[in-house]
């Protein structure tokens, strides 16, 4: 198989003596949306933090196109074209939804310096975010302040904003979570889409097994920080290892945190 | 045009383009209209402040950092020319060395801050810029040889500056065109120039990272924003704006001094006009500088009158004593803050919504 666009190599991370984060490998292939599943508190989130640069590896390294970028920050990491949308959602609250997405969309143009210029003579800007924005289906909530959206649109937003970056890698975490049923499809949509582009390394936390059964190219099943199962979806969701690790207490408890 | 010149960001409120509009009149006309030093000279330290509030402002308002050293770039604008004029002559060429010399000592020391502690928690910056501040008002009290201590420095301007120059033997509409006046104009273009400078900057794509970076500056980092050049950027800019408004300050007073420029009693004045106008809007800044400088210089005034006519009634000619002047300041900022939590601006914007 070709070499994978993202890479985790023995990937740790210890706060104090817990190792919320334990010598996960695993590669990550353009094309290919992988599902990473695990019960609360499994290190999801957490390996996506060091991925995208929030947390720094205590040892361990992640490589980008075969190119290690463990010492970069989250900023350089961004640049280089790791897209990430958060758990907790993570807005500019005061700012539009539209200035939101713009925000992204001049980060992506690296337009950021020009301190002479009036932003609103980008229309090209303004363009592209207006139409992030009606990807994810909030062109009447364009000129609401992020604050005062509902909290399924916050999400949609989230997932507009790293849309806008236009990523190579795609990182969702947990993208539906707490969305109404009428929500959940343009999300859905949007990350289908995506992965119909074919050239998108895809990254998807997600506890709804459904979803992950019908989106998911692969599984990597998380448990205390570990990788514990890792292949395709039926082989994975079979396996005695996550029977008993993960599915037993979704089917229990079918939430999140 | 007047959508260009203001770089896109309109007052959006009639009642605040009406008060912007009478203080441009006003200070544009401020010479013709009024006799007496004492209306010019609080002309001139309006045009100042909101050159200096406005600037406060883009790092308060706009970008989220507390900065307690913006006095002290405004005192290297005023030691810089001032101290150039004092030393090397009444010219031209000196005043403009002075000023190219504290623009550029002005911007290392904010870059040199900015980068050293603008990474650690807010608090711990604002403390840092505390500490840099005391002790440069301290250095400039020491070095009396150079800066004249406490004293500070008197200085002769350029010829065309001084109150004896006439530009033309005839008056203008009933006004002489001294010196003075000139002086006055040069501040004046100048504060309005550096104003609208400050709004070009804070709706370009850079100040729109800025307020970002206020927002949620982890959210902005994850963007692919470097987070602490940003900032340092934005405490460049805001320091060379306050060294430009100290150097025009020290033209206008012809004396550069301790108390005029880097007392902590300006850094407060700066804070609660930022406060009063209304953070992150730069109209506050022309709102605020003008109030709280004309209340400062009249209020006093009125209180004065105020107490000698309660003379008879009981406690009351002590509160109304000019020197209570601040007291009532104080009462009247917790209200306006209690009342109007986004400041003169905000409140005033959000009636029209
Ligand atoms: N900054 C931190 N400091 C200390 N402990 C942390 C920190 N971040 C995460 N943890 C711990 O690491 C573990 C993994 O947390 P993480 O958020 O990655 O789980 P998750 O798999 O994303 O869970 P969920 O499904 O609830 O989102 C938890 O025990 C958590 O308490
Ligand atoms: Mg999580």
């Amino acid at each position: 198989m070709s070499r994978p666009v993202l890479e985790t190599r023995d990937l740790t991370i210890r706060f104090g003596g817990h190792v919320a984060v334990d010598h996960v490998s695993a590669g990550f292939h353009a094309g290919t949306l992988t599902a990473i599943v695990g019960p609360n508190g499994a290190g999801k989130t957490t390996y996506f933090n060091l991925i995208s640069g929030q947390l720094p590896a205590s040892a361990g390294a992640v490589h980008l196109d075969g190119t290690e970028i463990t010492p970069l920050g989250a900023a350089a990491r961004t640049r280089l074209g790791i897209g990430r949308a958060f758990q907790l959602t993570n807005l500019f609250p005061s700012l539009t939804v539209h200035e939101n997405v713009r925000l992204a969309v001049q980060a992506r143009a690296g337009g950021g310096g020009n301190i002479l210029a009036r932003w609103s003579s980008r229309r090209d800007w303004i363009e592209r975010a207006d139409h992030f924005i009606a990807a994810a289906n909030l062109q009447d909530k364009r000129d609401l302040p992020a604050v005062a959206l509902p909290h399924g649109d916050k999400r949609k937003l989230e997932v507009a904003i790293m849309m806008a970056l236009e990523p190579r890698v795609f990182m969702f975490d947990e993208p539906t979570a707490g969305m109404s049923v009428d929500d959940v499809p343009v999300i859905l949509d949007l990350i289908r889409k995506l992965k119909d582009e074919g050239d998108k390394t895809i990254l998807l936390v997600e506890h709804k097994m459904d979803v992950v059964k019908s989106l998911a190219d692969r599984i990597v099943v998380l448990h205390n920080g570990r990788l514990v199962a890792d292949g395709e979806p039926i082989e994975v969701i079979g396996s005695p290892i996550v029977q008993e690790a993960y599915l037993g207490v979704a089917a229990n408890g079918g939430g999140h945190g | 045009m007047i959508n260009a010149v203001l770089s896109g960001d309109l007052p959006r409120s009639r009642v605040l383009s009406a008060a912007l509009v009478v203080i441009l009149v006003v200070l544009a006309s401020a010479p013709f209209i009024f006799d007496g030093a004492q209306a010019i000279n609080t002309s001139a330290k309006i045009c100042v402040f909101i050159v200096l509030v406005a600037s406060y402002d883009l790092l308060l308002g706009y970008t989220g950092i507390v900065s307690f050293a913006h006095t002290m770039f405004y005192g290297i604008g005023g030691y810089g020319v001032g101290l150039a004029l004092y030393g090397w002559g009444a010219t031209w060429s000196s005043a403009a060395t002075g000023l190219v010399l504290a623009l550029a000592a002005g911007i290392v020391l904010a870059l040199v801050i900015g980068l050293f502690s603008l990474r650690v928690r807010a608090i711990f910056y604002a403390m840092v810029t505390l500490a840099v501040a005391s002790a440069f008002a301290i250095l400039a009290g020491q070095l009396s040889d150079i800066t004249g201590g406490e004293d500070g420095r008197s200085f002769r301007v350029p010829e065309l500056l001084r109150p004896g120059f006439r530009l033309i033997d005839a008056p203008v509409l009933g006004t002489q065109i001294t010196g003075r006046v000139i002086a006055y104009y040069i501040v004046f273009v100048s504060a309005l120039v550096l104003f609208l400078a400050g709004l070009r900057i804070v709706n370009s794509p850079f100040g729109r990272v800025l307020q970002a970076i206020r927002e949620n500056d982890f959210r902005a980092e994850a963007l692919g924003y470097r987070t602490v050049y940003y900032r340092t950027a934005a405490n460049c800019l805001a320091a060379g704006m306050a060294v430009l408004a100290g150097a025009l300050n020290a033209l206008w007073l012809r004396y550069t001094g301790p108390d005029t420029t880097l007392s902590f009693a300006i850094m407060l004045d700066i804070l609660l006009m930022v406060v009063i106008g209304g953070m992150g809007t730069m109209y506050g800044a022309v709102l605020g500088a003008t109030l709280f400088i004309v209340a400062q210089n009249y209020l006093q005034k009125l209180m004065g009158t105020a107490s000698k006519a309660t003379e008879a009634l009981p406690l009351l000619p002590n509160l109304l004593h000019p020197d209570r002047w601040l007291l009532w300041l104080g009462i009247l900022f917790v209200l306006s803050v209690y009342f109007f939590p986004t400041g003169i601006v905000g409140k005033l914007r959000q009636r029209r919504g």
